[in-house]
């Protein structure tokens, strides 16, 4: 839970930081190993090279083999897996307690002596090519790519973190290896360990596997901002099928704005509670959310979901509805506009909030049930904040007063500065 | 590694900490406690499934299960949200071709309102029409996104394709025009002949003890009797395969196909699923998707999944290949597939591979037991499949009695590449082969 403080924290002397925290529930450990790299770290003609790297981190030193390194973590009984991010990068190993060193010796080993091979360049270049052509078989990625590249002109978040598919033909082994060897260092990295050690005993060992990695560098954090839009922008996408889809995106806050916090209870209420659980956390419905009310309810939608992206730099807060086969676009359109004008002119009910914090504490302890979750809460919020944002959230929603959901609403949801995305079917022809 | 540290294996669901409590009426339930968290999941299962579903009402079982919650005698669709979400709970009902299903989970202060709307939803629901009509508009949703999905139809052709006349042939979401014909009568009708206490499981995780458990189910759904709960027809075995068989539905706009192959499998109770389970693990599991993975992600960059899966139940399972691939790819990642199939049919696998995946096995069990609700579900487990509340207890030296011999035995006994099934979906064929 957020409120435990029982976090043993360090830094190391060539940068490397560190977050301990025992639990004895379960014999097992979670180990991840953070980097501060991710999509907005990369340039035009080079979008996808902080995913490609992460995939490439699966294939080999030579200390650890390429076929070697999966059977290693699955012959001991271990999870393993890896994430890129708009503004992160993260790779994690859940293990029975006493094999966990196994996971820890890995990825010393790949923060510095990954190979790169060219042969396995190429072979990975058709798989992510493969893994962005399963996302383009789905409506919705479409859109939302495109909503992403409408809604920032320069800014590095208006691509997709999986590159666009010109760039992944075109980027070489040396932009890759170049890329890693630019932000894979101790002074770029976070390590976060939860479950069954001693903490103290713990910290002695990384000290030991990490002392002789050079330090590096810290990735570039700032990068030139973007205003908001000055007008609305709409875009249009036709392809095949029978359902309509709506994609609003605004642009949002950054994490550690005050006005996050704010912004959270506010999606909370119009759209439904989100979870900032990554295993295991379980949702709420959001049936008595007041867009699934004015537009599920009524049979104008027949799905409604609000999204929130933690991030370092203002990104985007998105709504998506998909549109009931007898309605327009327009028509929900309408009725997000009038709900968000009353946000705008009237004060919510203080019961509401409540009720919306209420939902968040109990995400939380739905999320503190899986020792791999908290080891990921240890580091997902020294990505974009510090630590403390996550211990403080609670805390920080449960400030939200009726006065400040009125005056987010009025600055954040002005239409605009929005981007109105619509999915048509039937390649335009037969949409309504 | 042999085994786990008797100390882990301890630590794992066994008769001294799960209780198994049966109630008068026949409702069994299950629940392990663990006070670390303040909150329970709760899970289980009635028999209420698509098996009953007339062929022009397919998907009347699941349009039941989800009315469930738009209405009872006592409260609203509103009014059953947001007593749930007003206290960050969950209940949800859906239903697959045996059963019907619920699962929730709440702080544990607010275990009796979930339990008190799970029990009212079970016994009184009131289907109310226009909720109804709201559903058949979103199910309508989901039947149009499906048949846009790859991977979707893939899998609806090859269910269709290998179980035939058979119910598990069937998807239990219905087509657009079963759905279409299903009215408020039938669901009441279906819900008055199927829904009661028989056969029915719950199970209980979290931060209650056994006795209050009892106490609040009994409290809950003790009094819950419904002569007229018609009984769980016998499910007949599958007929083997006499022809292989390959279809292709044809999406426009699509990047990706999906591709589905595979034979029949054995039931969760049969004296070959431990054997086949590990030859699946070798062969498209262990490490980066196993064998397969290795063959047409790993080396030929073909595809970014590959994989096998053994879906073995009550009844004949299936063993499949599942992968994504490059339209172009498609003959190249099937004739890779293939080769490997003959190869695990012909010679043993190795037993490092055995080992290794015996090793994952015995290792993997307390990860997927970290949640309440990796509980939960082995506990669903261990009474659909009667498998004795120390099967978790027994499992490594289950997992270690697997011979080399036995998984080659096991991979002759089910896989036939002749009698293959080969189902794939993205945009349309150029040049497409004959069937092998």
């Amino acid at each position: 839970m957020p409120e435990n403080c029982d976090v043993l924290e360090s830094v190391l002397p060539n940068g490397l930081s560190i977050r301990l925290k025992e639990i004895h529930t379960a014999p097992i450990i979670s180990h991840w190993v953070w980097y501060q790299v991710g999509s907005r770290n990369e340039i035009p003609g080079k979008t996808g090279l902080s995913h490609w790297v992460e995939h490439m981190q699966f294939k080999g030193t030579p200390q650890f083999p390429a076929s070697s390194l999966d059977k290693a973590i699955s012959r001991e009984g271990g999870v393993w897996n890896a994430f890129t991010y708009l503004d992160w990068t993260t790779y994690f190993e859940t293990m029975p307690s006493d094999k966990i060193d196994l996971g820890m010796r890995l990825e010393v080993d790949r923060m510095c002596n990954s190979l790169f091979d060219p042969a396995e360049v190429e072979a990975e270049r058709t798989v992510i090519i493969s893994e962005r052509e399963g996302g383009e078989n789905e409506p919705l990625f479409k859109l939302s790519e495109a909503i992403q590249t409408t809604s920032f002109d320069s800014h590095p978040y208006r691509n997709e973190i999986i590159g666009e598919l010109a760039d992944l033909h075109s980027i070489t082994r040396d932009d890759l290896y170049d890329h890693y060897r630019k932000h894979y260092s101790p002074k770029n990295a976070l390590v976060c360990m939860a479950g069954d050690f001693e903490a103290k005993e713990m910290l002695h060992r990384l000290e030991d596997l990490y002392s002789d990695v050079p330090s590096g560098k810290a990735s570039k954090s700032r990068i030139k901002q973007e205003s908001p839009l000055g007008e609305e922008r709409r875009i249009t996408i036709n392809g095949h099928g029978e359902t309509t889809y709506l994609l609003i995106a605004y642009r949002a806050p950054s994490a550690s704005s005050a006005d996050f916090f704010t912004f959270s209870v506010l999606d909370s209420l119009l759209c439904g509670p989100s979870s900032l659980n990554m295993f295991g956390g379980g949702g709420i419905s959001n049936k008595t959310s007041t867009l699934y009310q004015k537009l599920v309810d009524t049979g104008i939608a027949t799905g409604i979901s609000g999204g929130l992206q933690a991030t370092i730099d203002p990104f985007l807060y998105e709504i998506t509805a998909t549109i009931h086969p007898d309605r327009t676009v327009e028509e929900v359109l309408a009725v997000i506009d009038q709900e968000i004008e009353k946000l705008q002119s009237l004060e919510v009910d203080e019961k509401e909030i409540r009720r919306a914090i209420k939902q968040a504490r109990a995400l939380f302890a739905y999320g503190s049930e899986n020792i791999t979750n908290q080891a990921f809460w240890l580091g997902y919020a020294e990505m974009f904040a510090t630590y403390d944002w996550f211990q403080n959230y609670l805390g920080n929603l449960e400030k939200t007063t009726p006065k400040d959901i009125r005056k987010l609403a009025g600055s954040y949801l002005d239409s605009r500065h929005r981007v109105v995305g619509s999915y048509l079917p039937g390649n335009g022809k037969g949409a309504k | 590694m042999k085994g786990l540290k008797l100390e882990d294996v301890k630590s794992l669901p066994g008769p001294d900490d799960i209780g198994r409590s049966v109630l008068s009426n026949g409702i069994t339930l299950l629940s392990r406690s663990n006070f670390n968290s303040p909150s329970v999941v709760m899970s289980g299962y009635f028999n209420a499934g698509s098996i009953f579903d007339p062929p022009d009402k397919l998907g009347l079982a699941y349009y039941t299960a989800v009315s469930l919650m738009r209405g009872t005698a006592n409260r609203s669709f509103h009014q059953i949200y947001d007593a749930l979400e007003t206290v960050g709970a969950g209940l949800g009902f859906s239903a697959s071709t045996l059963t019907g299903a619920f699962s929730g989970r709440s702080l544990t202060e607010d275990l009796p309102l979930i339990l008190s709307l799970l029990a009212e939803c079970l016994q009184y629901p009131i289907f109310p029409s226009e909720e109804i009509e709201r559903l058949r508009a979103q199910f309508m949703t989901g039947l149009a996104i499906r048949a846009q999905d790859t991977a979707a139809m893939s899998a609806l052709k090859f269910d269709e394709l290998i179980f035939r006349d058979h119910p598990f042939a069937r998807p239990e979401d219905g087509y657009t025009e079963t759905i279409a014909a299903i009215t408020a009568t039938d669901l009441g009708d279906y819900h008055r002949r199927h829904y009661g206490p028989n056969g029915m499981v719950l199970v209980l995780v979290g931060a209650i003890s056994h006795p209050d458990a009892v106490d609040m189910v009994n409290k809950a759904l003790g009094d819950w009797t419904n002569p007229d709960q018609e009984p769980l027809p016998p499910i007949a075995a599958v007929k083997p395969l006499p022809n292989p068989l390959r279809d292709h539905i044809a999406l426009p706009g699509k990047k990706q196909t999906d591709l589905i192959m595979g034979v029949l499998g054995p039931k969760r109770a049969s004296k070959d699923y431990f054997a086949a389970s590990l030859g699946n693990s070798v062969l498209g599991q262990f490490g980066m998707m196993g064998r397969i993975g290795d063959v047409v992600r790993e080396q030929a960059g073909l595809a970014y999944h590959a994989s096998t899966s053994l879906n073995a139940g009550i009844e004949t399972g299936t063993w499949e290949v599942t992968a994504g691939v490059n339209p172009k790819n498609l003959e190249r990642a099937i004739d890779l597939i293939y080769s490997e199939l003959n190869r695990f049919i012909q010679e043993p696998v190795t037993a490092e591979e055995l080992a290794d995946s015996k090793s994952n096995y015995i290792g993997r069990l307390p990860l997927s037991m970290e949640s309440n609700a990796g509980v939960a579900a082995s506990l669903i487990n261990l009474e659909r499949f009667q498998l004795g509340l120390d099967y978790y207890r027994r499992y490594p030296s289950l997992v270690n009695a697997v011979t080399l011999e036995e998984v080659l035995e096991t991979a002759r006994a089910y896989i036939h590449p002749e009698t293959m099934i080969v189902v794939s979906s993205g945009p349309k064929l150029i040049n497409r082969r004959k069937s092998k």
